[in-house]
């Protein structure tokens, strides 16, 4: 392990930077999100959570992936280039990483989306333990432990310093590269803030959240339950929560024609949440907001974990809790069958 | 550069035959002549026009088709509107093949076969039943059941009654909605008929067609005795990558673009209520 004395992180970033680009938590406007540093912006290291997740690193909010031209009268398809350039995230919570792990189930399987997994090849992840969790924070009911991020890098920040530990090749080719400005220092160094910030994680309103009974089974009743017609009501389908969401992965492909430089072919986020969002020539097949509602948690707890080994679709970042206008989330539905029991 | 299953290829449309109404069958090839790729029976492609959108078909041609692909699309929204619009020469992108394939060289090989089509359903089916009349010999008796609302809108017709019902081991029974003149055929609505039929349940059965239909017909065939992994249906969900990742025709834990279309009944028992 090394440490870094928080006064030399801008040098930090200016290391980094200086051949690559460098991701990190900056506060603009009043709100804090991923975006590209330079020696003029804001970086926030202490605000938990960013608005929007930062899986726009890797899944773009909107992305071009082709243009169609047209040359001598023939369609021309031009593939938007794929990421070639090593990058850095730096910052990135323990939650937000799982985050980007549930995104690679999705991606990087057969067929491999290739816009993406170019742009995970080249990321190098440095994760920041949290400090101080929130009260919207629910990561420990997904086994995520705050305190021991993963990524590439782990940081830690304590008292003046930034404690750096590498956890992987990707890692050390990173820590190699900024050496200079890192001391060796102890692993126990960070031992006694991790115990006293567990120690919070316990009093948390949600520590007792349980999953149990969320195992891939029982998929009939609780898709027969009636909990949800409860439930939904004051969902507004805005699609805040999907958007949020660092583990949401569901895209529209549509066309943006330029005029002069061809047609591009590009994707976007899109919702579950959205009443066309299934909408077909001859029908949709979710025709009421309960059973949109319903899909975006079944897919999370149920049909998700079924597919991935019982992996979960959601890392408890809390965002949802936080933004859902009305007052919405996955702690709402997990909790109301956790008060069923058995009996859905 | 490895291109992305996203990036669809160029071909040409070298022929559009109008089958009915609003349905047109069009042929595509691949630029320099043959065809664009290799398929199985069922799988679908999606044809993109660009500045319009892009949109999944089923590939209504057999895979034994050496020389083109076709799909049959029936008029009903703002891609389709377009592509009826096209003429014979010009470029469409096709991207795919997409999804999985009617079993046709394990389950379905050496048994008895029962198509039910109704209107565009036909579509999926027919790339099955020219696969298996080229491959006479891997399979046992053919039937072909196909409705359609009325006699101008039976698709296909012309190979219906140029080839098929003059194969030796075919029994094409067909039928229309209503009465209608110089129609001397079945009147009546495609799974009352398919019980008037009695088939026996030795066959399998592949069904495919409006969703209304599909509902009718697989109960018909449960009171009939068929048993449900003795058939065989497609879904069809609305699809924008058709590579199991954009969300939109998740049902249950299956992505329809990825583990459909095809799925045999008792599959479809498994998904939950939602298609």
């Amino acid at each position: 392990m090394y440490k870094i004395e928080k006064e030399k992180l801008t040098a930090l970033f200016q290391m980094i930077a200086a051949d690559q680009e460098l991701f990190l938590p900056i506060r603009n406007g009043g709100q804090v999100n991923f975006g590209p540093w330079s020696e003029a912006v804001e970086v926030d290291l202490e605000t938990l959570n960013s608005v929007k997740s930062p899986k726009d690193v890797f899944f773009p909010q909107s992305e071009n992936l082709y243009t169609v031209k047209q040359n001598d009268g023939h369609m021309c398809i031009e593939p938007e280039e794929l990421k070639n350039q090593d990058f850095v995230v730096f910052g990135i919570r323990p939650c937000d990483v799982k985050g980007v792990e549930v995104l690679d189930k999705v991606f990087l399987v057969d067929p491999l989306d290739s816009y993406y997994a170019a742009r995970r090849e080249h990321a190098t992840l440095v994760s920041m333990a949290c400090n101080e969790p929130e009260e919207t924070c629910f990561c420990k009911a997904f086994g995520i432990d705050c305190v021991e991020p993963g990524g590439d890098v782990a940081v830690w920040r304590v008292g003046e310093e930034l404690y750096w530990k590498p956890l992987n090749e990707k890692g050390e080719a990173l820590t190699d590269k900024v050496k200079s400005l890192l001391v060796e220092a102890e692993e126990s160094c960070v031992a006694e803030q991790q115990a006293a910030v567990r120690k919070i994680v316990e009093k948390l309103p949600y520590a007792d959240l349980s999953l149990d009974g969320w195992n891939g089974e029982a998929l009939d009743a609780k898709f027969n339950s009636d909990i949800w017609e409860k439930l939904y009501t004051p969902c507004l389908a805005c699609g805040t929560c999907t958007f949020v969401c660092p583990t949401c992965q569901c895209y529209d492909i549509k066309d943006y024609d330029t005029g002069s430089s061809g047609v591009q072919r590009y994707r976007c986020w899109d919702s579950c949440m959205y009443s066309d969002f299934t909408m077909m020539a001859h029908g949709n097949n979710r025709t009421n907001q309960m059973q949109r509602f319903r899909q975006r948690f079944m897919h999370k707890l149920v049909y998700f974990p079924a597919n991935n080994g019982g992996m979960y679709s959601c890392v408890g970042c809390g965002r949802c809790v936080a933004k859902c206008p009305a007052s919405l989330n996955i702690v709402k539905v997990i909790k109301a069958f956790q008060e069923k029991g058995g009996e859905l | 550069m490895c291109l992305d299953t996203l990036i669809p290829q160029i071909g040409i449309i070298t022929d559009i035959r109008q089958e009915t109404p609003d349905v047109k069958t069009f042929r595509v090839n691949a630029p320099e002549g043959g065809k664009l790729f290799e398929h199985m029976p069922g799988q679908c492609a999606m044809l993109c026009v660009p500045g319009i959108s892009e949109g999944m078909f089923s590939i209504t041609s057999s895979p034994t088709n050496q020389e083109y692909q076709e799909f049959s699309i029936k008029q009903c929204g703002i891609l389709t509107d377009y592509l009826h619009g096209m003429e014979t020469g010009s470029e469409i992108m096709v991207r795919g093949p997409y999804g999985n394939h009617f079993p046709v060289e394990t389950e379905l090989k050496g048994r008895n076969l029962l198509f039910i089509a109704g209107g565009i359903g036909l579509a999926p089916l027919r790339s099955v039943i020219n696969y298996v009349l080229d491959n006479r010999d891997n399979y046992g008796t053919v039937d072909i059941l196909y409705g359609s609302r009325s006699a101008d809108d039976l698709v296909q017709l012309k190979e219906i009654q140029e080839v098929w019902m003059k194969m030796e081991g075919v029994d094409v029974h067909l039928t229309i909605d209503r009465e209608q003149d110089g129609w001397d055929g079945n009147v009546g609505f495609v799974p009352t008929y398919l019980k008037e039929l009695g088939f026996s349940t030795d066959k399998t059965a592949l069904v495919c067609g409006p969703p209304i239909m599909i509902k009718f017909v697989l109960a018909a065939l449960e009171e009939m005795g068929f048993g449900k992994d003795q058939v065989y249906t497609t879904l069809e969900l609305r699809m924008k990558c058709g590579v199991g990742k954009c969300g939109r025709c998740n049902i249950g834990s299956k992505y329809v673009c990825k583990d459909g279309p095809v799925f045999r009944c008792d599959e479809v028992d498994e998904l939950p209520d939602e298609y």
